[in-house]
């Protein structure tokens, strides 16, 4: 009876946390990324936010994530993730490639 | 200088293929240089007004508005495809036939011309705007001065469009009797390809579950973000690794527009003895 308690309240409280999806961002910053390394779980949907504090708008985009977004100069965007296999996906900053890239790693 | 001249290649360079595409498949209709010039000219007013508006934009659907307007935008352009496709199945041997005679039919011509105008403006609109944002954005960070900037952007756009130029040139060499054949299969993948981006992008907006994703991973042969992958997404979609729902929507489009094809065609028959008969194929 109680490990099946225990079984019950452990799935529920899997199926609350798996309900929450992961949140991070990172800041664009003079045509930075930061973090540039962003780890997320793997299997899972995650919602990204990138800051951009430079006046330019840039374009969030990664071939590997199949993402492409315009974030305008001093204002947010909000990416969803994956679910991701695990892996290292890159990203860049389309206008200023030199500078802005970075990777999601998926664990 | 470059740096801008291949950045705003890359942005030309899928609109001037698409261009190019309907450049071609319109062959015969009367009047079409002057109604793909205006798709063009409405897609770069399109483009400033959308770089303008993007912050309103990107703030619309908690965020998503960007995502929401391309996944529109692919949507218009997918049903005027299909409908020009399922046009052509019924015209596309009359204009064969009349090529060089005053098409007979102008007046469903101008309708269909003008439908393509939409796709054209569309696939300038897309590229274009993010052209212009990036412009911009070189322009207020400084890095260089604004002579540079403006020569590699001419640089990059002279390139851009000269790829187009050559597909549509290439195309107009395929003897006429596959010639409609041969567009019109593009023109399908067009749409198809077109329809599997709009799906990407509802995805990205979280309002389509992705199904498997990655189905595969092509990668490793032409990358996304390469030219070629860059050229190829633009005209058949190509996504190294596409999801589930990216390629559920490329067939159901590719599904709906044959069987519309083949029912345009089936319908147009009874009629078509006298139509037709100064073709006799």
């Amino acid at each position: 009876m109680y490990r099946l308690a225990a079984a019950l309240l452990a799935s529920a409280s899997l199926a609350a946390f798996a309900a929450q999806e992961p949140e991070l961002a990172t800041v664009l910053e003079n045509h930075k990324f930061a973090p540039d390394r962003i780890e997320v779980p793997a299997g899972r949907k995650v919602k990204l936010t990138i800051e951009n504090r430079d006046a330019a708008p840039e374009e969030f985009d990664s071939g590997d994530l199949r993402i492409e977004k315009v974030v305008p100069g001093n204002s947010k965007g909000v990416v969803w993730l994956g679910p991701l296999k695990p892996g290292e996906y890159k990203f860049i900053g389309e206008y200023n490639e030199k500078t802005a890239h970075g990777v999601v790693v998926a664990k | 200088m470059f740096g801008t001249a291949l950045i705003v290649f890359r942005e030309v360079l899928e609109a001037a293929l698409i261009v190019g595409i309907v450049s071609a498949a319109t062959r015969g209709i009367p009047g079409r240089a002057r109604w793909i010039a205006s798709g063009i000219g409405a897609g770069i007013v399109g483009s400033l007004l959308v770089a303008a508006g993007a912050s309103a934009l990107s703030n619309l659907a908690q965020g998503m508005g960007q995502e929401l307007f391309n996944a529109s935008i692919l949507g218009i352009a997918v049903a005027m495809l299909a409908w020009h496709n399922i046009w052509m199945s019924v015209h596309g041997r009359e204009l064969a036939a009349n090529a060089n005679r005053v098409g007979a039919d102008i007046r469903s011509g101008a309708r269909e011309l003008s439908v393509l105008l939409v796709v054209v403006a569309i696939a300038v609109l897309r590229e274009g705007s993010e052209t212009v944002l990036f412009l911009y954005g070189v322009a207020i960070s400084g890095h260089e001065s604004s002579v540079p900037m403006m020569a590699g952007g001419a640089i990059g756009l002279a390139g851009g469009v000269a790829v187009g130029w050559l597909l549509f040139k290439g195309l107009l060499r395929i003897p006429l009797r596959w010639f409609f054949s041969a567009t019109s299969l593009l023109v399908l993948l067009l749409a198809a390809g077109m329809a599997s981006q709009a799906a990407r992008f509802l995805i990205q907006a979280d309002k389509l579950p992705s199904l498997a994703s990655p189905l595969w991973d092509t990668s490793w042969i032409v990358s996304n973000s390469s030219l070629l992958g860059k050229a190829l997404q633009g005209m058949i979609g190509y996504d190294a690794q596409p999801s589930g729902m990216q390629m559920t929507f490329f067939f159901a489009v590719l599904v709906a527009v044959l069987a519309g094809m083949a029912w345009a065609r089936r319908r147009a028959e009874p009629r078509s003895p006298a139509r037709a008969a100064p073709n006799p194929t």
